[in-house]
């Protein structure tokens, strides 16, 4: 029988069991808001902000081909686009540590996993439920999976990711490898019941895990004023001593500046940290939704003014990027989804034997 | 090149709509994200948005038209360069599929319905022997839990117990007495009462590799939990393509305690027993116990282990053996008869035993099977057991509305029709939530006397 290794490079606190997690008297919930006050946006290099720019459309032009999918009905049921939030995934998963740390999200889950890295192709053969897919089609766009990059899904009931999401924080700490989770959440997702009784172990149990709140302002088509008594998401760690930051998700060097601080925060033994970022989603919930609870132009003033790819662009003309450079990048993202899109499309859809597979790993 | 605009599929189940209003007209320059067409599906009217930047060439649907399928060229765009009047119109094709089968279940020959069949199922394992002269002690059921969970904890460092009150206080039931002395806090955790927390917290620990034990005071209270052990535990493996598993044990007491009224006293039994993608056991005696606690613990699956509050104390004969672990799926049979088959599980085979001990005393023979596993069901020993006594009585505590007892006379209607001599009939509680008093609460619950009174009835026996 495999044993789990319990010697880690970087060896965590041991639990205390019987001291209250909370004796700090001081605790301020601004601490590393404060540290992120004093220089706000993360200093990438040239190649680093180029390799962002380029996710941030790769998750893009990707989410655009599967609404497109979508449309042709080559994509079923639910879809949910992640177009606008790009800067969220990005910026945070580009400060892990990927041969340890882990990532857990909802439903919302394509960015997440192009921010890894992983083949278009398979992310898009999986919405397109052939055998190709990651899942082998039996997962569809809600639930995908890679536990080869330590990305545990991809889960389709709200907010339950968080409480699984806490489960492997504890398994870092308890097999003392020095990782952290990331468990990212919606607005919508912060209401639910779990997320708390979550962060009430977690912060009793001193867990290597960060609470991502995306707040994208609407939860389904329900306004953010209109479903929560305290709209400042951050906030609400502090009944939990749980340090919060608000920050810019529409600026990945922001977000990529504020991963660093709470990571190290994480990293060092003091128990977990609620990030909240405010994004905004462009399409609707999922792909059947009108989206007639906000404006043409609240959109599309978010999307002229506040876009995050547009924001990264920008920066990179400063960085003597050319515009040529940039259309060169953006054709050959182009031709990579088109490429997965084309994959996703001729590829066979499981065989009818696969329907029995996978139910049990086990035989009895 | 030109690009077709198609009609889009708005949501899952559209098919068709009405284009309800064009918002550009023919030569208008677009880019991503304009708004092109008004579409109203059956639910609501959408917009229908540029993918693509370019110049509108031809509008080949009117604005108005209804009942245009999904996948029917409704435009075309001109890319950078080209000249939009120089577009044809393709031909027709809407009253074909776009693209034959896919992504719908249409097309399949119905000789592929053979392929689908689902695979035969594969013999279970027997009970490993108890070697001759293995020396016997006597065990509550309880001690044969704890004793198990130990066993396994001493054998792998990823098996941890968490839990209300499992460390200190030493179990609720105290059945994981003794557990923290010897693995320390670290594997033996105490949780705040949070069940839908902990639960969620268990089945990530063990997605991220670990083996969490998780305990319920009593299943009663996995009810705040039930999302986690059926859509977070039980599916993950599948919807995952068998990539990513979740090897949690959900255990504690299930089924009627004694006066505590209805909230407190429920079998799960069937509900758990329901779910693709669950291992479900329901032990009854200490030997039991002790050998699929080990099992459980070492299985790949997520497990429910459903124990029995009022049979914790009760003390059986125990082989004192290093690593006695028993099959999953594979039922017992306690006492072999040949009149009738009295099937149960969990307190309920005491029941049974009774029963049968009575009935000999009448002059009938009663077999009584203990599935043990009520998840993956051990049919072949109900049919094997139906073709020798051809009279099935099933004996349950818990309700009879879908409960493992119909799951049973289901099986033995559809497979065992031939053997049968008698109505197969269930045994079970009363169908009414649990009541307190104390003479209420014993006409609700299932006891001998009912069961030897429907083994005569199938017996045709006054």
């Amino acid at each position: 029988m495999a044993k789990a290794s319990t010697s880690g490079k970087k060896k965590a606190p041991a639990k205390k069991t019987n001291t209250p997690a909370a004796v700090d008297d001081n605790f301020s919930l601004s601490t590393l808001q404060d540290e992120l006050e004093k220089s706000k946006r993360f200093k990438a290099d040239k190649d680093q902000l180029l390799h962002f720019y380029e996710q941030m459309l790769l998750i893009r032009r990707f989410e655009e081909k599967a609404g497109q999918l979508y449309g042709l009905g080559l994509i079923g049921g639910f879809c949910h686009l992640y177009i606008g939030q790009e800067a969220v995934a990005i910026g945070l998963q580009s400060a892990l540590d990927n041969d340890t740390d882990s990532v857990i999200t909802g439903y919302r889950d394509h960015g997440h996993m192009l921010a890894y890295g992983i083949d278009p192709k398979v992310i898009m053969a999986e919405l397109t439920g052939r055998a190709a897919g990651i899942s082998k089609g039996k997962g569809g766009s809600m639930h995908m999976f890679s536990t080869e990059h330590k990305f545990y899904g991809g889960h389709g009931i709200v907010g339950a990711q968080v409480a699984l999401g806490g489960g492997l924080a504890l398994a870092h700490q308890y097999n003392e490898d020095g990782g952290l989770c990331l468990a990212y959440f919606g607005d919508g997702a912060a209401n639910q019941g779990q997320v708390y009784e979550t962060m009430n172990m977690a912060a009793l149990w001193k867990l290597p895990i960060v609470f991502v709140v995306e707040n994208n302002q609407y939860a389904m088509g329900t306004a953010v004023r209109r479903s929560s008594a305290e709209t400042e998401f951050y906030r609400r760690g502090a009944a939990f001593r749980i340090p919060g930051m608000h920050v810019n998700g529409m600026d990945v060097l922001e977000v990529r500046q504020a991963a660093e601080i709470a990571f190290k925060h994480v990293r060092e033994g003091n128990g977990p940290v609620l990030m909240e970022c405010e994004t905004y989603r462009y399409r609707g919930h999922s792909m059947s939704d009108p989206a007639k609870y906000r404006t043409r132009e609240e959109v599309q003033d978010q999307r002229e003014k506040n876009d995050p790819i547009e924001r990264a662009k920008v920066d990179l003309m400063k960085l003597k990027v050319s515009e040529d450079d940039l259309k060169a990048t953006d054709k050959s993202i182009r031709s990579i989804v088109s490429e997965a899109a084309d994959f996703a499309e001729s590829s066979p859809e499981p065989e009818p034997s696969e329907l029995y597979t996978d139910v049990l790993v086990e035989e009895y | 090149m030109s690009i077709e605009l198609k009609m889009p599929a708005l949501s899952p189940t559209m098919e068709e709509g009405t284009l309800a209003k064009w918002l550009v007209k023919e030569g208008d320059t677009v880019s991503a994200g304009d708004v092109l067409a008004e579409i109203e599906t059956d639910k609501a009217t959408m917009e229908f948005e540029s993918i693509d930047e370019g110049t509108v060439g031809k509008i080949l649907v009117e604005e108005g038209t209804e009942e245009v399928k999904v996948g029917t060229v409704i435009a075309i765009l001109a890319a950078e360069g080209e000249d939009a009047s120089d577009i044809d119109a393709p031909a027709d094709d809407a009253s074909e599929d776009p693209i034959p089968g896919e992504g719908k279940d249409v097309g399949r020959d119905p000789s592929e319905a053979e392929i689908t069949k689902k695979p035969d199922a594969k013999p279970r394992a027997e009970d490993p022997d108890i070697p001759e002269g293995t020396n016997m002690v006597k065990l509550t059921v309880r001690e044969a839990l704890r004793d198990g969970m130990a066993e396994e904890m001493r054998l792998d460092d990823r098996v941890f117990v968490m839990g209300e009150e499992v460390a200190e206080y030493q179990g609720a039931y105290k059945v994981t007495q003794g557990l923290l002395d010897e693995f320390g806090p670290k594997r033996v955790i105490d949780t705040p009462i949070t069940e839908y927390g902990f639960a969620g917290i268990g089945a990530g620990a063990a997605m991220g590799g670990l083996r969490p034990i998780v305990e319920f005071m009593t299943f009663n209270f996995a009810m705040q939990a039930i999302d986690h052990i059926i859509n977070s535990a039980a599916k993950t493996n599948y919807m995952s393509g068998g990539q990513m598993r979740c090897p949690v044990v959900f255990r504690g007491p299930n089924g009627a305690a004694s006066r505590v009224g209805a909230q407190h006293s429920q079998n799960y039994g069937p509900w758990y027993a329901s779910v693709p993608g669950l291992i479900v056991l329901a032990p009854y005696d200490a030997q039991d116990a002790k050998g699929l606690m080990k099992a459980a613990i070492r299985s790949e699956d997520p497990v429910v282990f459903l124990e029995n509050e009022l049979v914790y104390g009760q003390s059986f004969e125990v082989a004192q053996l290093d690593d006695h672990v028993l099959p999953i799926g594979k039922a017992r049979i306690m006492r072999e008869g040949s009149d009738v088959t009295i099937v149960s599980y969990s307190i309920a085979v005491g029941i049974a035993l009774e029963a049968a001990e009575e009935l000999a005393g009448e002059g009938i023979d009663a077999e009584v099977i203990d599935l043990r596993t009520l998840r993956p069901l051990d049919k072949e020993a109900v049919l094997t057991s139906l073709a020798k006594t051809n009279r099935v009585v099933i004996a349950e505590e818990g309700w009879p509305t879908c409960s493992i007892a119909s799951e049973i006379v289901a099986i033995c209607m559809e497979e065992g029709f031939d053997h049968l001599d008698a109505p197969v009939t269930r045994v079970c509680n009363e169908d009414v939530p649990l009541p307190y008093a104390a003479n209420l609460e014993k006409l609700a619950l299932i006891d001998t006397a009912r069961v030897v009174e429907a083994v005569k009835k199938v017996c045709y026996v006054d």
